[in-house]
C-alpha cells in the first residue's frame, strides 16, 4: 500500500525518510497523535514522556513519533555496518491496546511494502524489562524472514505502578527495517532521501561523521569528572522539582512533573555515557541504576497526581 | 455420551510454555469435571502457537444424582445446636428424618442433589480454569481484567455438536475459530473434533505439536540428504521450532564459506540461539548451509524468505567472525588481567583471585590423583580467560569451548585445551565427567573452590534455594571421583583450599556432612540401600568417597547371604545387650576379656574366633579388601549363634557377667571396623 500525498508517492522501500513518513501517515490514519522527537537525549523511544508517563493513569492515549535513541556503548567509530551509538526508533503507543492491535501492526508492515504472502512474519517471545524505569511488559520481537523488525510490548507496570488500562507499544528499529526494505547490508549505504545519482543522499552522508565524532566523545573525550557532577546535579534537581511542585498544579495536584522527568532522563543518559567511558565498576553500576529508578518512580508517582495522569481535582479548602 | 471440544485461541504463546499449558488445561478441566461429579472417558490435548486445545470424550448429559445423609444432633439436643444444624443443611426440622442408634434418637438431614447438566458444569469449569490458569507469567491487555499469557481472543467450546455459549470477562465462547494467521485467516465453525482437525488442516494449521516436530525433522533430513548433507539434530531446537509455527515449511539457505573458519560450535550456536536454524554437516565438518523452519508457503517457494534469512545470518556470522578473529589476534595472557575486573562474588573476590586459588588447588589435587602437576596448574591459569573474550561476551554458552580453540590456536598442550573446555563438567546428573587427568584435577578444583568458598561465607543451600548450584557442584565432585576411581581425602583438600577449614572444625564437618548427604542421594539413585550408607557414614571420619562406596558395596553383597543376615542379627543382639547394660551400669565396656573367667565351651570358642577374625579384619581393611573382611567376619556367625543359644550373659557372678559383656564388646569393636551394624535395617 502506498500512500498518495498530493502528486508524490512515498517510496518506503527506496528511501529512509519515506519509510518514516509512511509510518507516520499510517499511524495518523489510525488516530494517533503524531508527535515530534523528544528534545532530551534518551536511550530508547520508551523514555519519551509520551510513552512512559502516558502509560500510567486511566486516560486513553494514542501517539506515534520518531525518537533518536542514543546508546553510547554501541558506538563503533562508523566501522560496523550494523551498530550505531545514535539511531532512530519509530514508536506507536495505543492505550488501551485495541483487540486488533496485531492486525494494525501487520498492516503497517504492508504499508511500508512488506508483502505478507511472501515474507515469513513471526511473533517470537520477548519479555521486556527496564530496570531504570521500574517497568516491565510482555510481548514479542517480531521477525520478518528471521530478522527482528520490531518490539511489541503490552506494558504491565511502569515506575512500579500497574498500567490500567494497558498500553500496547510498537517499536520499529528504523535503520534495520530500512536496510531490510532497501536490501542493503551496510547501514551507511541506506538511501536517505530516495534521490538517484547526484541527488542521492546516503545515511552515511548524514551520519557517518557524527558516528565517528560521538564514538570519540563517548569512549575517549567525555570529561568524566564533569559527567559525574552532572549526574549528581540532575538527580538533585529532579528531586528538588518534585518537592517544589507538590500541590502546585492547576487542579491542585502536582505541578512540576515533566521538568522533573527531564532531569531523570538526563541522569539516565549521563549514566550511559559514564558507562561507555568505563568508569563505573560492576558494583557501582547497580547503585546508579537504582538511583535512576528511584527518580523515575518518584516522577511516575507525581504524574498520577496530575490531570493528565488521571487524578481528580483537589478541592480547594 | 458426548465429546467436548475446547479451544482457547490467543495471540502467540511462547514456544517453551505451550506443552505445559496443554497439560495444565487437561489436568484442571478434568479435575473440575471430577469435582462436579461429571464422568468422562478419554482426554487429549494439543497446542499450537495460538491455541490450546482439549478433547474430553464420553461425557454424559448430566452428573449423577447424589443423595447425602448428614448426621445431626440428638433429638433432645439444645436449641442452639439444632439451629446450627438446620442452617448448615438448609432444611426445616420437619424435613429431617429421625434415626435410632444405641445412644438414642438423632436427626438426619437427607439432601438429594439432582445431577446438573453437563453444559452447565462445563461452562462453569472452563470459566474457572480460564480465570485461574497457572501461566508462569501472565498479563492483562486493553481494559480486560482477565490475565492470560498473551491476549486471549476467543473460546471455542462444543459439546456433542452444540456450541456452549458463555462469556469469560469479555471473551465469548462459541463454535467458531480461525486458521493460520496468513494462509487461512478466515473464521469457520466446527461440529466436533474430527471436523475441527480437518478444517484446521484445510486452513493450514497442523494441530499436533508432536506431528509438527515430526514433519520438521523428516523434511529437514530429506532436504539435507538431497544435498548429500546430514542434519545436526537438536531435540531442544526442534521442540522450540515446532512451537513457533502452525504450518511448518522447511527451507535451506547458505552462507559464505569464509565463515567456516569460525569454530563450528560457535556457528551452530549462533544459528540456533539467534535464528532458530539447524546446522548441517558434510561428512564430519560443518557445511556452509543452514535449515530454517518458516510458517509460510509462498508462490516463489520461499525464495524471498530464504534470501532474507541468509542476509540476517550473514550479518550474525560476520559479527561472530569479527569477534572470533579479534580473539585469535590476542594471546590468552593478555586476557588474564581483565579477570581482575570481574567480581565473582562480593565476599569471594574477583575472578582473577579465584583463578589464583584454582591454580594452587589444581596443583595440589593433581598430586593426589596422579595428574601432571605443572600442566594442571597451567590449565587452571587459563581456564577462565575466555570469559573476557569477545566471542563469549556475545555467546555465553561458548565458555570453555572458545577457550579450548584459543588455547590450541596458540599451541598450548592439548591437555590444557581439553581442561579449559571440560573443567565445567559435569553440568548435571547426566552430563559426562572429565576423564583426562588434567581436566579432572581442574574440574575438581573449580567445584571445591566454589563449595569451600560459599561455605566459608555462610551461603549454603537452604530448602529449594540453591542460587549458586552448590548441590550440583558437590555431585560433580562425587561423580568425577567415583567414576574415575580417584583417591582424594576431601578433608585435606578442603583445608588446603581455604584456611577457614583448618581453623574451624565445625565448618569442615558441616561441608563433609553436606557431601555425605549428596553422596547418599547419588547412591540411592544408583539403587544402594540408604541404611547401608548410614551404617558406613556413622563410623565418622569418612572422607574418601571411593572407600565409602566400596564399604557399602561389600556390605550389600554380604547382607545378601545367609551368613550375613544371621551375623547381622547376632551383632545387633550384642549391641542391644551392651546398650541396655551400659546404660544400667553407666559405663562403656571395653573388649578386655579375661580368659580365666571364660567358663563355657561356647564362650571360649567365641573368644578364640573373635581373636582371629578381628586381627584378620583389621589387616584386610588396611588392604582395602572389604569383601575379604566381610568373608572373615562371616566366620563369627556360628560361634555367635552358639554363644547366644547356650550362654546367659547376665550371670549371677558379677565378674563373669562383666567378662561376658567384654566379650560382646569385642564383637562390636570387630564389626565397627567395617560399619555401624546397628544402623542397618532387618
Amino acid at each position: 500500500m502506498a500512500l498518495n500525498m498530493n502528486d508524490r508517492v512515498l517510496q518506503p522501500t527506496k528511501s529512509f525518510q519515506d519509510l518514516i513518513l509512511t509510518l507516520q501517515l499510517y499511524w495518523a490514519e489510525q488516530g494517533c497523535v503524531v508527535l515530534q522527537p523528544y528534545d532530551v537525549e534518551v536511550g530508547a523511544g520508551t523514555f519519551h514522556p509520551a510513552t512512559v508517563l502516558r502509560a500510567l493513569g486511566p486516560k486513553p492515549w494514542n501517539a506515534a513519533y520518531v525518537q533518536p535513541s542514543r546508546r553510547p556503548t554501541d558506538g563503533r567509530y562508523g566501522e560496523n555496518p550494523n551498530r550505531l551509538q545514535h539511531y532512530y526508533q519509530f514508536q506507536a503507543v495505543l492505550k488501551p491496546s485495541p483487540p486488533n492491535i496485531q492486525d494494525l501492526y501487520l498492516k503497517s508492515l504492508e504499508a511500508i511494502g512488506i508483502d505478507m504472502s511472501s515474507h515469513d512474519i513471526r511473533f517470537v517471545e520477548d519479555d521486556w524489562e527496564s530496570p531504570t524505569l521500574g517497568a516491565w511488559g510482555l510481548g514479542w520481537e517480531v521477525w520478518c524472514d528471521g530478522m527482528e523488525v520490531s518490539q511489541f510490548t503490552y506494558f504491565q507496570q511502569v515506575g512500579g505502578f500497574d498500567c490500567s488500562p494497558v498500553m500496547g507499544e510498537l517499536t520499529y528499529g528504523l535503520e534495520r527495517l530500512a536496510m531490510y526494505c532497501q536490501g542493503v547490508d551496510n547501514v551507511y549505504d541506506l538511501n536517505f532521501n530516495g534521490g538517484e545519482g547526484d541527488n542521492r543522499v546516503s545515511y552515511g552522508d548524514v551520519f557517518l561523521q557524527a558516528e565517528q565524532e560521538y564514538s570519540r566523545h563517548n569512549f575517549e573525550y567525555a570529561n568524566t569528572d564533569k559527567l559525574f557532577q552532572h549526574f549528581k546535579d540532575a538527580a538533585a534537581e529532579c528531586n528538588a522539582l518534585l518537592e517544589q511542585g507538590k500541590g502546585t498544579g492547576s487542579h491542585g495536584g502536582h505541578g512540576c512533573v515533566l521538568p522533573a522527568y527531564d532531569q531523570c532522563i538526563k541522569a539516565s543518559h549521563l549514566f550511559n555515557l559514564l558507562d561507555a567511558r568505563g568508569v563505573i565498576s560492576v558494583t557501582e553500576r547497580q547503585s546508579y541504576i537504582l538511583q535512576v529508578r528511584d527518580l523515575a518512580k518518584a516522577c511516575c508517582t507525581a504524574w498520577l497526581e496530575t490531570e493528565a495522569g488521571g487524578a481528580q481535582p483537589v478541592e480547594a479548602e | 455420551m458426548s465429546e467436548l471440544l475446547l479451544e482457547l485461541f490467543s495471540e502467540e504463546i511462547p514456544s517453551r510454555m505451550q506443552k505445559k499449558a496443554g497439560e495444565d488445561l487437561a489436568r484442571l478441566v478434568t479435575q473440575g469435571l471430577k469435582e462436579a461429579g461429571l464422568d468422562f472417558s478419554d482426554v487429549a490435548h494439543y497446542e499450537t502457537p495460538r491455541r490450546l486445545c482439549l478433547i474430553v470424550d464420553g461425557i454424559p448429559e448430566k452428573s449423577s444424582d447424589v443423595r447425602e445423609e448428614r448426621k445431626g444432633p440428638r433429638v433432645d439436643a439444645p436449641e442452639k445446636a439444632l439451629e446450627g444444624f438446620l442452617r448448615s443443611t438448609g432444611l426445616t426440622l420437619e424435613e429431617c428424618e429421625i434415626h435410632d442408634d444405641k445412644k438414642g434418637q438423632f436427626y438426619v438431614a437427607v439432601i438429594d442433589r439432582e445431577g446438573r447438566s453437563a453444559e452447565h458444569i462445563i461452562s462453569e469449569v472452563v470459566m474457572n480454569v480460564v480465570r485461574n490458569f497457572p501461566w508462569p507469567k501472565s498479563m492483562r491487555w486493553g481494559t480486560s481484567r482477565l490475565r492470560w499469557v498473551r491476549p486471549l481472543h476467543s473460546i471455542l467450546c462444543v459439546l456433542g455438536g452444540k456450541p456452549l455459549k458463555f462469556i469469560v470477562d469479555g471473551v465469548a465462547a462459541d463454535n467458531v475459530t480461525s486458521g493460520h494467521r496468513f494462509l487461512g485467516a478466515e473464521q469457520f465453525s466446527v461440529n466436533d473434533f474430527a471436523d475441527y482437525r480437518q478444517k484446521l488442516e484445510e486452513h493450514k494449521v497442523v494441530l499436533d505439536g508432536a506431528k509438527r516436530a515430526e514433519l520438521i525433522l523428516k523434511d529437514a533430513k530429506a532436504l539435507a540428504k538431497t544435498e548429500k548433507l546430514t542434519l545436526v539434530e537438536d531435540a531442544g531446537l526442534l521442540a522450540e521450532a515446532a512451537g513457533l509455527v502452525e504450518w511448518p515449511v522447511v527451507m535451506m539457505g547458505a552462507f559464505d564459506k569464509e565463515f567456516l573458519d569460525v569454530p563450528s560450535e560457535v556457528l551452530i550456536s549462533t544459528l540456533k540461539s539467534h535464528q532458530k536454524c539447524f546446522s548441517v554437516r558434510k561428512g564430519k565438518s560443518l557445511a556452509n548451509k543452514f535449515t530454517l523452519v518458516s510458517n509460510l508457503e509462498t508462490k516463489d517457494d520461499g525464495k524471498q524468505i530464504i534470501a532474507g534469512n541468509e542476509r540476517v545470518i550473514r550479518a550474525r556470522l560476520s559479527d561472530a567472525k569479527f569477534f572470533w578473529d579479534n580473539d585469535l589476534a590476542r594471546p590468552l595472557d593478555e586476557l588474564l588481567p581483565k579477570l581482575d575486573e570481574i567480581v565473582f562474588h562480593a565476599k569471594l573476590g574477583t575472578v582473577g583471585e579465584r583463578v589464583k586459588r584454582l591454580e594452587s588447588l589444581s596443583g595440589l589435587i593433581a598430586k593426589q590423583i596422579g595428574a601432571d602437576e605443572m600442566l594442571s596448574k597451567e590449565a587452571a591459569k587459563y581456564v577462565k580467560a575466555d570469559l573476557v573474550s569477545e566471542t563469549v561476551y556475545e555467546a555465553p554458552d561458548m565458555q570453555g569451548i572458545a577457550g579450548r580453540y584459543l588455547a590450541l590456536a596458540e599451541g598450548k598442550d592439548a591437555s590444557i585445551a581439553t581442561a579449559i573446555e571440560e573443567h565445567y563438567k559435569p553440568q548435571g546428573p547426566t552430563d559426562a565427567v572429565p576423564t583426562e587427568p588434567v581436566s579432572m584435577a581442574v574440574a575438581l578444583a573449580e567445584k571445591i573452590d566454589i563449595l569451600t568458598g560459599f561455605w566459608a561465607i555462610d551461603e549454603k543451600p537452604t530448602g529449594s534455594k540453591d542460587p549458586f548450584a552448590l548441590r550440583r557442584a558437590a555431585l560433580g565432585v562425587i561423580r568425577i571421583v567415583l567414576e574415575n576411581n580417584l583417591r582424594l581425602p576431601l578433608k585435606d583438600v578442603f583445608q588446603s583450599a581455604r584456611s577457614e577449614f583448618s581453623n574451624d572444625p565445625k565448618l569442615l564437618d558441616d561441608l563433609l556432612s553436606f557431601f555425605a548427604d549428596r553422596l547418599k542421594v547419588y547412591l540411592r539413585d544408583q539403587g544402594a540401600r540408604h541404611d547401608l550408607i548410614d551404617a558406613v557414614f556413622s563410623l565418622g571420619g569418612q572422607d574418601d568417597l571411593v572407600m565409602i562406596v566400596k564399604r557399602v558395596e561389600a556390605l550389600s553383597v554380604f547382607l545378601a547371604t545367609d551368613d550375613g543376615v544371621n551375623l547381622l542379627a547376632g551383632i545387633k543382639r550384642a549391641e542391644n545387650i551392651l546398650r541396655i547394660e551400659e546404660k544400667k551400669d553407666k559405663t562403656k565396656y571395653a573388649s578386655d576379656v579375661n580368659e580365666a573367667l571364660l567358663k563355657m565351651a561356647q564362650e571360649k570358642a567365641l573368644q578364640k574366633a573373635v581373636g582371629t577374625v578381628s586381627s584378620q579384619v583389621t589387616s584386610l581393611i588396611d588392604a582395602e579388601d572389604f569383601e575379604g573382611a566381610m568373608g572373615e567376619l562371616a566366620q563369627l556367625r556360628r560361634p555367635v549363634d552358639a554363644f547366644f543359644d547356650g550362654v546367659i550373659v547376665n550371670d549371677e557372678d558379677a565378674d563373669i557377667r562383666l567378662n561376658r559383656l567384654a566379650l560382646l564388646a569385642s564383637i562390636r569393636d570387630t564389626a565397627l571396623g567395617i560399619a555401624r551394624f546397628g544402623k542397618i535395617e532387618g
